[in-house]
């Protein structure tokens, strides 16, 4: 009995991390470049990190509710709860992204352009590189958050350690609880220390 | 300005020096009349091309702070494509030109420098690429009084050896009339005066005069 639990905490920690894992995925690869649009386009700025703002205010609960009814994103399943996720983990690297490349010095930034870097070389090898820090950051807030949020994907047939939540939460069942709550824990913890040290490696200054 | 001059443009701090200064290598563009650099007006230069062929150095030297010293000095001549030997010969040699030893100083970053070797490396990397003109605001503002005329000094014998034309701007009067050889004096954005050292101290002009009161006796007697 116990090692058929073991077996089943190992594949929905395994789901767990895909769902996690694929949403930040795609949540970075939109986010950062929306980011870094927005840095030239101080009028986009506000209706953007408006939309983002409202998205994190929406009880994840509900948000995951509110999708099932719409066709192509919602449903029953993985794909509703990843875009539940994707949509949490929008604003944290969005304002990141958005916040390190604005905070690059302007002493630094003009003298890049008076050197006669063109548009592509100050973001690439000034503002990207001296923003690094900040934007990682927000990639790990994002991360530890949609770590614990993807428990709740269990709610709308997503899967992972949710299931064991749920579960323990129908049956009062304690180590079922556990071992949702634990791994997750374990997960969050694990990704939060390995992100920052990338952190810090990363950028000399 | 003519070629091989140091014009140095003095003003008050809101004169309109700075504004000047930019309008030069295009990072502003006049709104009315027109900026030309070797006869072509800055609104038809590609602006790229146009600041590669113009040094320019800030107060703090505005180097990049993820960038070591060679990659900062070495920033244009890669901009511009040289084979990387060339770009290493020619960092070596600017280093050594302006008094910091490369092999103690390529590969430091700007936060281990002080103060004064960071304006040199600043001044370096406005030269890496041979421009024909250079452009200083305020270089040695934020210095202290002794490394200021020391790299001062070193400015002079740089500009006498490589023969560069250079618009420098700056506050202060005593700078001015060391490294200017001619003299523009801005107020409220108009040049209220044009002309070399001497012409600078007989003037009568209520700016320049202005200007005259915070100098030494020692330059009064000349006047």
């Amino acid at each position: 009995m116990s090692s058929f639990l073991a077996r089943e905490i190992f594949d929905l920690t395994l789901e767990h991390l895909f769902l996690v894992g694929l949403s930040i995925g795609i949540a970075a690869a939109l986010a950062i470049p929306v980011g870094i649009l927005l840095t030239r386009r101080a009028l986009l700025q506000r209706w953007v990190l408006g939309f983002a703002n409202v998205m994190q205010t929406v009880p994840s609960l509900a948000l995951f509710g509110f999708l099932i009814p719409l066709p192509f994103l919602g449903g029953i399943g993985k794909h509703t709860a990843i875009v539940a996720l994707v949509l949490y983990a929008l604003l944290p690297i969005l304002r990141n992204t958005l916040t390190g490349i604005l905070g690059v010095d302007p002493a630094v930034r003009e003298s890049a352009v008076a050197m006669g870097m063109t548009g592509r070389q100050l973001l690439w090898e000034v503002e990207l590189p001296l923003a690094a820090r900040t934007i990682l950051a927000g990639l790990r807030i994002a991360t530890v958050t949609t770590i614990g949020t993807a428990t709740i994907a269990a709610a709308i047939g997503g899967g992972g350690l949710g299931v064991f939540i749920f579960r323990g939460l129908a049956s009062v069942d304690t180590t079922l609880l556990l071992a949702g709550a634990v791994p997750a824990a374990l997960i969050a913890m694990a990704a939060d220390r390995g992100l920052e040290w990338v952190e810090q490696k990363l950028s000399p200054v | 300005m003519e070629a091989g001059e140091t014009l140095v443009l003095l003003g008050r701090s809101g004169s309109g020096k700075t504004t000047a200064l930019k309008m030069v290598n295009g990072l502003l563009l006049p709104s009315a009349g027109e900026v030309s650099i070797e006869g072509v007006r800055t609104t038809a230069w590609d602006l790229i091309r146009l600041r590669r062929r113009i040094g320019y150095v800030i107060q703090e030297a505005g180097l990049f702070p993820h960038f070591t010293v060679a990659a900062n000095v070495g920033l244009i001549p890669r901009l511009e494509g040289w084979p990387s030997h060339e770009i290493d010969t020619r960092v070596q040699d600017l280093l050594t030109q302006i008094g910091l030893p490369p092999a103690q100083f390529t590969t430091r970053y700007p936060r281990e420098l002080s103060g004064g070797q960071r304006q040199r490396v600043g001044v370096a990397r406005a030269l890496a690429a041979n421009p024909p003109l250079l452009l200083l605001d305020e270089p040695f503002g934020a210095l202290d009084p002794v490394t200021r005329v020391e790299l001062q000094q070193q400015f002079l014998d740089l500009r006498d050896k490589l023969g560069k034309t250079a618009l420098l701007v700056t506050h202060d009067v005593r700078e001015a009339l060391l490294l200017g050889t001619r003299l523009g004096v801005l107020h409220h954005g108009r040049l209220v005066f044009l002309g070399g050292r001497t012409e600078f101290l007989q003037a009568d002009e209520p700016e320049v005069r202005a200007f005259h009161t915070c100098l030494s006796d020692s330059w009064k007697d000349r006047m």
